[in-house]
């Protein structure tokens, strides 16, 4: 293999798992906080998407969509979360699961019939629509290298707030022990408004990043949202060091696999079965690699409660 | 015997005898297809199969959920490999059913017992996610099935036969077979849950260590009542195969382990008359109102969300609380 | 007295006859109308109820009632909705799907079922060939036709080395394979990514590492907008031709835009091709839903073509299957691509085009016809079929 793939896979790969990242962060929080199982996660950051595109057309500028969408998502994901959400914290898991399994289905449809169901483009800013040459022949998109540096700053962002702000240590201690930190006179309810806006606003924040290079279509946050939970089992539910790690893990994981599967395959059997089943394998690898990591470590690699 | 069943299962004041509500459902059942008579038409009847189908599949999660706590999000892949070994086995020629059918429930059955035993060492959102990923790859695999279809799916030629009688090939026929495999699986789940097993798996969901304390193996009893919801399963899944003639990977999908859980709650946990009417409910409101409109997500996602938040203990919870408010006058 | 009872029986089933030629015509519509790739779906119906209205409501003299059924791209799902449509609505047509998955789990129960099912999309290689059916008829293509398109015009173009993508299932594997058969020359790669797959940054870099004349890809949907725009992004337009099936087509331009200016499709008809009753139908479209057809709405109109001159030519009496297999067979119809027959296998005869994507004056984006490749072209599995 011409190391130039290499080099251009692994930085697909990191910005696969920056993405990744900036999903599994919120929802590992509010899992991690709150014990609440947000499957509806994902159409959070299918709104950031959506909502990106409807400001793009109104402003023409990204730089006000992004900001408007991003106010928006949080406006939205506040909302969600003091109508619906607040009540259902004591509940258990299946509660959670079958009412955003709910919101997964209204709002599926909702965008659909509200922006149509062919798929929608957002223009990338045109400072960072150019390419950059890795190599002879090959260019790398700016863009993409943008949503790198950008995923890798709000990891470095969140890093400070959770480690060295007050709200942090509060966050901490929350996914550590909720019903502790609420009889030592915090607001609690306030504590998980923030998280749950906070996580809302960095999903959509994803989606608005990722629109340029994949389309905005209804049902778009489904396979993130997948592959979203597996990155906050491995890392271990509450962790956001777990989830940087894990969804940088899985992005090179599944590029990788992705790029060399059938390559590895050819090895030891035919081309033509190769092709077929090397993508089937390479879709489970990070379902295999879940399952391991749980065998050996029944709560993830950085699991945030009892430690 | 009699008398712990009964007292096993609590009773809420003012409610109707023990058993009503199912003989009430069974006997419904039964009838259907009289009734579809002067209807006119099979439809009736081949829908009614299909949720009867997908009740025994429900019923199978029901032990799993509302018993055992267990949340699987991998349901579903039982169910599709129950159907594909109908499917593969009938690209080969073997078409009768006394062939297929314990293939199928081994089949199912023995990917239960292997995933069962990585899956049961974990709990709580681990113990769903990791059933998940065993449900995706079983998806995953059948989708990398060229020789067979693969992820266009496989068309079986013709249903299978019993003991070589085309028996199946009849809608009405295969309606009461179906019927006659629920009242099977409903009835040994019953007899399970009231059972000293099913105490233990029950007693386990209350207090694992509580459980474990006066000597039962959890873990042990857990497998075991995972490894009978896999195989009801799988007998689902052989059913479906037969009744679309039809098997794809679309079967093992989260999406459809998901729609089995909605079923499962919908209907009222831990209680296998609510596993059936959850499915019931759960088919019948989307071929009604997919008929009204194409909307129809839009208006069942807020409505799954309203049931979770008001009308906790599913149909059947609020049917109870209903019967207790006009007993109370 | 006998005179009588004769007289009374003629009145009786003439009678009949006209009771049933004032009865509705059921038709119903299975077709893919939620999730990402609900916008061909709503092509499909949207052809097919333009079609419809056009005729003032009727087709071959009698009125219509369309039933639309979703089919969720769930192959157990649609067979249940069209078991609904067959034996619970009672329509003499279904017509649908968009996928060849679906198609083939709902061949048997619509058939079977006693209706006729025109597809006026999903035309896969099976049933063209040994498990052609009578009651099944197409008025789009058989799929290897089109793929065939590019694999013909890089081959006559003098293009080397091609690299070939497809999502992994039939459709995909067919597609390659109709590319491969007229093209002689070398295939630097040929992959298969999963169905749905959105983002291609592995295979990009595989593509560039490769350095090909041209690629050919099948990616049907979501998956070709996002490949179109990755494909422009990573600089490789410049350097590489771009030839393709289904995946720069009226569906997905709206979204591409600019980024597929200048891609090369096959097809067997395009908007701009130039006879009265396209034209006509591309502005009525236009005028009616705000978009440019595709392929998806043009072969749905023509199903309803077909439907009204069969059934005018056996006078509204649909229950004689025989005689309205033979009029559809007829294909006597004005069918908006020109030239159309159907082939003993009823799949269509017809002529093929190498398309290019241009954008209109008024912004709109489209294929255009850059040249004939394929004239009167017959699918090679006929040869296959039972039927003669």
């Amino acid at each position: 293999m011409p190391s130039s793939l290499l080099v251009v896979q692994i930085l697909n790969g990191l910005q696969l798992g920056v993405l990744l990242f900036l999903i599994a962060a919120g929802l590992t929080l509010v899992f991690g906080v709150m014990d609440f199982i947000n499957l509806a996660h994902g159409v959070q950051y299918m709104l950031g998407a959506y909502l990106a595109v409807a400001f793009y057309s109104l402003t023409g500028s990204f730089l006000a969509a992004l900001i408007l969408a991003l106010a928006a998502t949080l406006v939205f994901g506040l909302l969600l979360e003091f109508a619906i959400f607040r009540h259902l914290y004591d509940r258990d898991h299946l509660d959670h699961v079958i009412a955003t399994f709910g919101i997964i289905l209204f709002l599926n449809h909702g965008v659909k019939l509200v922006w149509g169901a062919a798929p929608l483009s957002l223009p990338m800013p045109e400072l960072f629509s150019g390419s950059v040459k890795l190599a002879d022949g090959l260019l790398y998109p700016v863009w993409r290298l943008v949503v790198i540096a950008c995923g890798l700053l709000v990891a470095v962002l969140l890093y400070v707030l959770v480690a060295h702000t007050r709200i942090g240590m509060l966050v901490r201690a929350g996914a550590n022990n909720a019903a502790m930190v609420s009889a030592l006179g915090v607001n609690i309810r306030r504590l998980f408004m923030i998280v749950f806006g906070f996580g809302a606003m960095l999903a959509g924040f994803a989606g608005i990043m990722i629109a340029p290079i994949l389309s905005v279509e209804p049902g778009m946050g489904d396979t993130v949202l997948i592959l979203a939970f597996v990155v906050i089992v491995i890392g271990g539910i509450g962790s956001i060091r777990g989830a940087f790690l894990a969804a940088l893990l899985i992005g090179l994981v599944d590029t990788l696999g992705r790029s060399f599967s059938v390559d590895i395959l050819r090895l030891v059997m035919e081309p033509s079965p190769a092709r077929t089943v090397g993508p089937a394998i390479a879709s489970m690898l990070i379902y295999l690699l879940m399952a391991v990591v749980l065998y050996i470590r029944p709560s993830g690699l950085f699991p945030a409660k009892g430690r | 015997m009699r008398a712990s069943l009964a007292a096993s299962l609590p009773r809420p004041r003012g409610a109707l005898p023990a058993g009503t509500l199912p003989a009430g459902i069974f006997l419904v059942l039964a009838l259907l297809p009289i009734v579809a008579l002067f209807t006119g038409g099979s439809y009736l009847v081949s829908l009614g199969s299909r949720v009867m189908i997908f009740a025994i599949a429900a019923v199978a999660l029901d032990l799993l959920v509302g018993y055992g706590a267990l949340i699987s999000f991998g349901h579903a892949a039982f169910v599709g490999l129950g159907a594909y070994a109908v499917g593969i086995l009938s690209a080969y020629g073997i078409t009768d059913a006394l062939v297929s059918l314990p293939v199928a429930l081994a089949v199912s059955a023995a990917y239960a017992f292997l995933t069962g035993v990585v899956c049961l060492r974990t709990k709580g959102v681990y113990f769903i996610m990791i059933t998940l990923a065993f449900g995706q790859m079983a998806f995953f695999t059948a989708s990398s099935l060229a020789p067979f279809g693969g992820d266009d799916g496989l068309t079986i030629a013709a249903r299978n036969t019993v003991a070589g009688f085309a028996l199946l090939r009849n809608e009405r026929a295969f309606y009461y077979v179906v019927l006659f495999c629920l009242l099977g699986t409903y009835l040994f789940c019953r007899a399970l849950v009231a059972s000293r097993f099913g105490r233990v798996v029950r007693g386990a969901k209350e207090n694992p260590v509580r459980v474990a304390t006066i000597g039962f193996d959890v873990y042990r009893f857990q497998l075991a009542t995972y490894v009978i919801a896999g195989g009801l399963a799988g007998l689902a899944g052989f059913l479906l195969a037969n009744a679309t003639e039809f098997v794809s990977p679309a079967y093992m999908s989260w999406q459809r382990s998901g729609e089995l859980i909605v079923m499962v709650l919908l209907g009222g946990l831990g209680s296998l008359d609510g596993a059936i009417i959850g499915a019931a409910a759960y088919l019948l409101t989307e071929e009604w109102l997919s008929g009204v409109t194409e909307h129809w997500k839009v208006i069942f996602g807020p409505v799954l969300v309203l049931i979770v938040l008001f009308a906790r203990g599913g149909l059947l919870g609020l049917a109870s609380a209903l019967v207790r408010r006009l007993g109370r006058g | 007295m006998k005179r009588l009872v004769l007289l009374a029986a003629v009145a009786m089933s003439l009678g009949a006859t006209g009771a049933q030629a004032q009865e509705k015509l059921k038709i119903g519509i299975i077709a893919t109308l939620s999730g990402p790739p609900a916008v061909l779906g709503q092509q499909l119906r949207n052809g097919f109820n333009l079609a419809v209205k056009t005729l003032d409501g009727k087709l071959g003299g009698r009125e219509v009632e369309i039933i639309v059924a979703d089919d969720e791209l769930k192959p157990d799902l649609a067979v249940t909705k069209v078991k609904a449509l067959v034996e619970r609505d009672k329509v003499e047509f279904v017509v649908g799907p968009i996928f060849s998955n679906v198609l083939a789990a709902i061949m048997k129960p619509v058939t079977e079922g006693g209706a006729i099912l025109i597809s006026p999309n999903a035309g896969t290689s099976n049933f063209a060939g040994k498990e052609c059916n009578a009651n099944f008829f197409v008025t789009s293509y058989q799929n290897d036709q089109v793929f065939a398109v590019s694999g013909k015009h890089a081959q006559d173009s003098g293009i080397k080395k091609v690299f070939l993508m497809a999502p992994n299932y039939q459709a995909g594997k067919d597609a390659l394979a109709g590319f491969k058969a007229f093209f002689n020359g070398e295939i630097v790669d040929e992959v298969y990514v999963p169905l749905n797959q959105l983002d291609f940054s592995a295979e990009l870099a595989k593509i560039a590492a490769a350095k090909p004349d041209a690629i050919y890809v099948f990616l049907p949907g979501g998956m070709g907008v996002n490949f179109v725009k990755q494909f422009r992004q990573a600089g490789l337009a410049a350097t590489t031709t771009f030839l393709s099936t289904f995946t720069v087509d009226e569906s997905t331009l709206p979204a591409q835009q600019d980024a597929a200016l200048g891609f090369f499709g096959g097809a067997n008809w395009a908007p701009d091709l130039d006879n009265p009753q396209n034209k006509a139908f591309v502005a009525a479209y236009e005028k009616e839903f705000g978009a440019v057809p595709a392929t998806y709405a043009f072969q749905s109109y023509d199903a309803a073509l077909l439907i009204d001159s069969a059934v005018r030519q056996v006078k509204g009496n649909v229950t004689d299957r025989e005689a309205l297999r033979a009029a559809m067979m007829k294909a006597d119809f004005k069918s908006l691509r020109g030239n159309f027959k159907f082939n003993t296998n009823h799949y269509p005869i017809q002529d093929f085009y190498l398309v290019k994507v241009a954008k209109r004056p008024d912004g709109k984006f489209e294929t255009q016809i850059v040249k004939k490749v394929f004239e009167n072209y017959a699918d090679p599995h006929a040869k296959d079929c039972a039927m003669k």
